[in-house]
């Protein structure tokens, strides 16, 4: 009963200021509002487009797009399964790899070094963050692909060759070079934002953990908790990167759609399938399926992007409640 | 004050870009093989007119799809259009569609074996089997028996293609399609096919870097890159059953040979065409111009155009790195363009 009063007291008041306010709060107002609204009509007028698009493709191929293996632009016969297959492996094991060591810079950047050290070194990772991704790709071809061929692969067939994932001709291309080369290309962005995030947490959450008597190794677990949500934002948007990456991955992963369980053999993405033949689809039936792969690749990045909210959200109401 | 001067240099800028806008410029889009050579002779042909071309290199679908639009005066094409395409341009635009040869182009057969020494030999049906993964081994007997005096060794054949969609990969497999019945039958060919074997590289200088790394690797590349950039390529047996080194010569020598069957579209393949000196792996390339334009002055100067390219122009294309065009064609191509019409009038 208190509160409703409380409620209608705000809302007189709020409605005293709106009835006092000028002009140019008004034009702002509504300015800035149809810029919000203008980019959630983007998102819906780019899925309607791609819809309209890929409309052939998606009527003789249906459902059977997803599953289907054989991408043959000749027969016409677009199925698209090895190449998400090949965007969805090669960004989740980047992930997996790179999140621990992003973490650890993060960490490190925040926590633990001492400023005439964090200064130039997270100059550093946020430089690695601008390099342009061919510059990447062809880093790929000519340091990180020879080394793969003459010393990862030949040391881990021998090692490890009983595993199905270490067999195969030591080609140096392949789904490999193409994992190690998203690992370094979202580091820095996973690094940087989560460094970011911890450096937000609260001073007085680690005054207060030390003053509780915790260890450096224990304050430093309880801003990680704190940190949560924004860390799990920035792998989220490490992971959109690697999904979206084109130039660096085409040029090192074999581009051959094939879902194999070696990481030796080539593969291939969806992105750089796109930029790869979109502008030689001389067929319209050849374009749509193209359009259509875009569309896949727009609903993962919309779904994976609502999956990362979700997670937030519902972290965020664990962390309030606890 | 200061506003007007912001606003009279406003003016100005407006009033010069309408300026320029009252030239003659004539659109055009398409392939990216010819863009160089084009390009200058765009160039050239402004410094020689002053009609201006505008030539964006979006690639061959993109030059097919927008003449069929109606979006651009010309396209730019490394494959011919289909029959189909050509009706569909022609219930949307409501005239035909011609195709012009203007230069052509080779691709060549490159690879990566130590120690093997010049002069490497390669027939169709061979070259078929081993992008087909039926031939494995340098040292296999089909490869000794075209190279008996070269040290072939006991190394697997790793394949590479190009990864992107291509008017190379195009002739490359009309090449393939001609001499082998299972490449017919299991690949066929396009600007992109689904490869049996081996890795994709981006562009030709993804090939040439995948064969250069790659030892044991056979790949291809167009004849203008090899040469550039100095990479060792494999004669080809031609129809006459003699091994020819692609040149210049040998590509033009290939349009000729093809020349005396040629239909008068010109809408045809070169690979694999008779006469002892042709290469077999030619093709092509070929501007895509309305039979009858609307816009009259656009009309007379792309024709105008044309006649230059046919003539004065070809002498850019060695210089270029591309093949130009041998008599009997350009004769044809003539003919051709003496048909264009403005709005059904001929155009003197």
């Amino acid at each position: 009963m208190k509160n409703d009063e409380i409620n209608s007291e705000k809302r007189n008041l709020l409605k005293k200021i709106l009835s006092s306010r000028n002009l140019g709060d008004l034009i702002f107002e509504r300015l800035t509002l149809l810029f919000a609204v203008s980019v959630f009509l983007l998102v819906v007028l780019m899925g309607y487009e791609m819809y309209q698009g890929s409309k052939i493709s998606i009527e003789k191929f249906g459902w059977s797009f997803l599953v289907n293996s054989t991408w043959d632009p000749v027969q016409e016969i677009y199925g698209a399964l090895p190449i998400i297959y090949g965007t969805v492996v090669s960004s989740l094991l980047a992930l997996i790899i790179s999140l621990p060591l992003s973490l650890g810079v993060a960490i490190f950047l925040a926590e633990v070094a001492p400023p005439w050290l964090e200064k130039p070194l997270s100059f550093l990772v946020e430089l690695l963050a601008g390099i342009p991704s061919v510059i990447y790709g062809l880093w790929g071809i000519f340091v990180l692909v020879p080394w793969i061929r003459n010393s990862v692969e030949p040391y881990l067939s021998e090692k490890l060759g009983f595993l199905p994932l270490f067999r195969g001709a030591p080609y140096g291309f392949g789904l490999l070079a193409a994992v190690l080369i998203l690992t370094v290309m979202i580091l820095p962005i996973i690094s940087s934002i989560s460094r970011d995030v911890l450096k937000s947490v609260p001073r007085s959450q680690r005054e207060a953990a030390l003053a509780l008597g915790a260890t450096k190794w224990q304050s430093t677990i309880i801003v990680l908790r704190d940190a949560r949500p924004g860390i799990l934002g920035a792998t989220m948007l490490g992971l959109g990167r690697a999904i979206g990456e084109t130039m660096a991955v085409t040029m090192v992963i074999g581009n051959r759609a094939l879902i194999s369980p070696s990481l030796f053999d080539p593969s291939y993405t969806m992105a750089s399938e796109i930029a790869n033949e979109f502008t030689e689809a001389t067929s319209s039936m050849y374009l749509s399926a193209l359009i259509q792969l875009a569309l896949v690749l727009f609903v993962i990045t919309i779904i994976i992007n609502a999956l990362a909210r979700l997670l937030v959200w519902s972290m965020d109401r664990k962390w309030k409640t606890a | 004050m200061k506003l007007r001067t912001i606003i009279s240099v406003i003016f100005l800028a407006l009033s010069i870009s309408s300026v320029t806008h009252a030239q003659l410029q004539l659109n055009g889009a398409g392939a990216t093989f010819p863009a160089v050579i084009y390009s200058k002779w765009f160039d050239e042909y402004k410094n020689l007119t002053g009609v201006q071309f505008n030539y964006q290199a979006i690639g061959s679908g993109g030059g097919i799809k927008q003449i069929t639009e109606g979006t651009v005066d010309f396209g730019a094409t490394d494959g011919p259009m289909s029959d189909q395409q050509l009706a569909e341009a022609k219930s949307k635009q409501g005239t035909d569609i011609l195709h012009i040869p203007t230069v052509m182009g080779a691709v060549v057969v490159c690879y990566n074996v130590p120690n093997l020494g010049k002069g490497f030999n390669l027939d169709g049906a061979t070259l078929a089997d081993i992008f087909l993964g039926k031939i494995t081994k340098w040292n296999d007997a089909a490869i000794v028996k075209l190279n008996p005096k070269l040290n072939l060794p006991n190394k697997s054949i790793v394949v590479a293609h190009r990864s992107d969609g291509s008017g190379t990969t195009f002739i490359f497999t009309d090449y393939l399609v001609k001499v082998s019945k299972e490449w017919e039958t299991k690949v066929g060919k396009g600007t992109s096919v689904n490869w049996p074997v081996g890795l994709g590289g981006k562009g030709n200088d993804g090939v040439a870097g995948l064969v250069k790394q790659t030892e044991g690797s056979i790949g291809y590349v167009e004849l203008a890159y090899a040469v550039k950039n100095n990479i060792a390529y494999a004669n080809m047996k031609n129809k006459a059953g003699k091994f020819v080194e692609a040149s210049f010569s040998s590509v033009s020598a290939a349009a000729e040979g093809a020349s005396k069957d040629m239909p008068a579209d010109l809408r045809v393949s070169i690979t694999d065409a008779a006469g002892k000196d042709s290469y077999p792996i030619s093709g092509f390339t070929w501007l895509l111009v309305y039979k009858n334009m609307k816009d009259e002055a656009k009309a007379n100067s792309l024709v105008k155009f044309l006649k230059w390219a046919m003539g004065k122009g070809q002498s850019f294309a060695t210089d270029l790195y591309y093949a130009p065009l041998p008599k009997p064609i350009i004769k044809i191509c003539e003919k051709n363009i003496a048909t264009i019409t403005a709005n059904g009038n001929k155009i003197k």
